[in-house]
């Protein structure tokens, strides 16, 4: 196929445990660091290897965010995608929006397949993806393990909660993946130096014809409930004994 | 008053025990529920359905494409049903994640994930960031909620009931571009990770594929589920369906026992809502000590056999 298009979008890094602001007003992020989704990561991975195999010309990595999520695209570029493009968007957006402004990017780069992360580790919504594929009315093939082009058809392997399940699919379609589809190379330095001469562009949400809607208003944000430390047993044999005081065996 | 539409899951012969989780998410939002089962022959499906307490109509929607509910056939079903709901709620399994934000999309509004808290018709507790954070969202009453809920945090509904069961006919027309191949199930005789009662996981400390076999032992001595964290799954112990965490399953176990598993927030976020969590680390400084009810510092090699062989005398 000549185009891949992975979506990648810009979130608290995997390693940074969040805290919730005192006012409830949102969660801290200044200051935090920033990364590529790490489902995200593994599309693109998996949009190189289809590229490297030969089944695929060129690599197109798009993301919806402020200015800094340039950071994020260049490491994607580094990473070995040929081309970029950031729609600008400083608030929030909700994902059905997202979808709009993917569904309008595809209409102008029309990608013979869609690679994204099956959710953002962020808002944790997992809907981006699924609302894209009914937005272009095509297949989706959710939570891939394992992805095998054959001309103008794919079939996935999904990790879902019986097992692994296998569909096919018409191309074009979109793929979102889960962990074990593959392992994410790292980047290099002179990959690096090699990204910042890669095309990378910036439009609006406008340039693409959509408006955001918001269906949902944040009420408040707030710290989950701790559970209550418990106690420290000294042997296997007070391990037991303390399950059968609480009623168990 | 509203008006709420219940998407069962089934696996063709039986009703996932998501579905009666999901229905008790809908009585809290309030109002009419009635549930809905695609399948290609439903009788005995809405049969189980009829039972479950608080439903008032059960839907049953034949047809030879529903053999395998995949979302691109179910949602344009569900769509067309939707008209004169104010809610269309699906269970937070794969098959509602996959299902229901294509159900959204095509009905042009947006989805509440993860519902753990209803607070009115129209407001919503739902973790994020790992549930490190509990966000409370409004939606606005003007558009159709699509939502799923998180069946972790709620009780299934009772099975004394009787509603009506009505077939009805779903004239749409259906995409043929998404086609089942098959399942391959990593099932075992063991009972469902999801509903277990008792579920014991093990993490990287067990060092090999091998040495789980300890893990599946206790808990068949307990008539237990396994599970295991994911870091286990990266190293291949075990496949990933077995996964606990952010990433993986939400469970809500009776008993949930944790061994050899640090306790990284993403495995923690699985297991809060389990009644009572043991964990066996060597590393008393592990952040899984900070959420055990009960916690024994020792080697997991000889504890766990130890603690078999106690249960059984």
């Amino acid at each position: 196929m000549q185009k891949i298009m992975v979506c990648l979008k810009r979130v608290v890094d995997y390693n940074v445990r969040v805290r919730v602001k005192a006012d409830g007003s949102g969660v801290a992020t200044e200051g935090v660091k920033m990364s590529i989704n790490p489902f995200d990561e593994i599309a693109l991975e998996e949009a190189l290897r289809i590229k490297e195999r030969g089944e695929a010309e060129e690599i197109l990595v798009v993301s919806i965010g402020p200015t800094d999520a340039q950071q994020q695209l260049r490491t994607g570029l580094a990473m070995g995608a040929d081309r970029a493009i950031l729609v600008q968007v400083e608030e929030e957006i909700e994902p059905l929006t997202a979808a709009r402004i993917f569904l309008a990017l595809i209409e102008k780069e029309e990608p013979g397949l869609v690679i994204t992360g099956k959710q953002a580790i962020d808002d944790d919504n997992s809907q981006t993806g699924q609302m894209l594929a009914a937005l272009w009315n095509r297949p989706q093939a959710t939570f891939a393990s394992a992805v095998t082009l054959d001309g103008d058809k794919a079939t996935v392997v999904r990790e879902v909660d019986a097992g692994l399940e296998t569909i096919e699919i018409d191309l074009p379609a979109v793929v979102t993946t889960d962990l074990r589809l593959n392992e994410p190379r790292y980047v290099k330095l002179p990959d690096i130096m090699k990204a910042k001469r890669k095309p990378l562009d910036n439009v609006g949400m406008a340039d693409l014809g959509v408006e955001p809607r918001k269906q949902f208003q944040a009420v408040s944000f707030d710290s989950p409930s701790e559970r209550q430390k418990g106690i420290i047993v000294e042997d296997v044999e007070s391990l037991a004994n303390a399950l059968k005081q609480k009623g168990f065996f | 008053m509203s008006r709420i539409l219940v998407v069962a899951e089934h696996d063709g012969s039986n009703i996932n025990p998501s579905t009666a989780k999901t229905l008790s998410c809908a009585k809290d939002i309030g109002g009419d529920v009635d549930l809905v089962v695609f399948a290609k022959d439903g009788a005995a499906l809405a049969e189980q359905l009829a039972a479950l307490e608080g439903a008032s109509r059960v839907l049953r929607v034949d047809r030879e494409e529903n053999e395998v509910p995949v979302a691109a056939i179910v949602a344009p079903q569900i769509v067309a049903l939707a008209s004169g709901y104010s809610h269309i709620l699906g269970p937070s399994t794969t098959f509602g994640k996959d299902l229901m934000p294509r159900v959204a999309a095509l009905l042009g509004v947006g989805q509440v994930s993860d519902i753990m808290e209803v607070v009115d018709a129209h407001t919503f507790k739902r973790p994020i960031y790992a549930g490190n954070c509990v966000l409370t969202i409004k939606a606005d009453p003007a558009q159709t909620v699509v939502a799923t809920a998180r069946t972790a945090s709620y009780q299934a509904a009772g099975e004394s009931g009787s509603a009506p069961v009505e077939a009805i006919d779903v004239q749409v027309e259906l995409p043929g571009h998404t086609r089942f191949v098959g399942i391959e199930s990593g099932s075992s005789d063991r009972p469902d990770l999801q509903s277990a009662r008792i579920v014991v996981s093990g993490g990287r400390a067990l060092g090999s594929e091998e040495n789980f076999s300890i893990i599946y032992s206790l808990a068949d001595k307990m008539g237990a589920g396994v599970g295991a964290s994911r870091a286990a799954v990266d190293a291949g112990y075990v496949p990933n369906d077995m996964q606990v965490g952010q990433t993986g399953k939400i469970i809500a176990p009776d008993l949930y026992f944790a061994i050899g598993i640090s306790g990284a927030i993403q495995h923690l976020t699985g297991i809060k809502d389990a009644g009572t969590i043991v964990a066996i680390n060597k590393d008393e400084e592990a952040p899984i000590f900070e959420v055990a009810d009960i916690g024994l510092v020792g080697d997991l090699f000889q504890a766990v056999p130890e603690l078999e062989k106690l249960l059984d005398s």
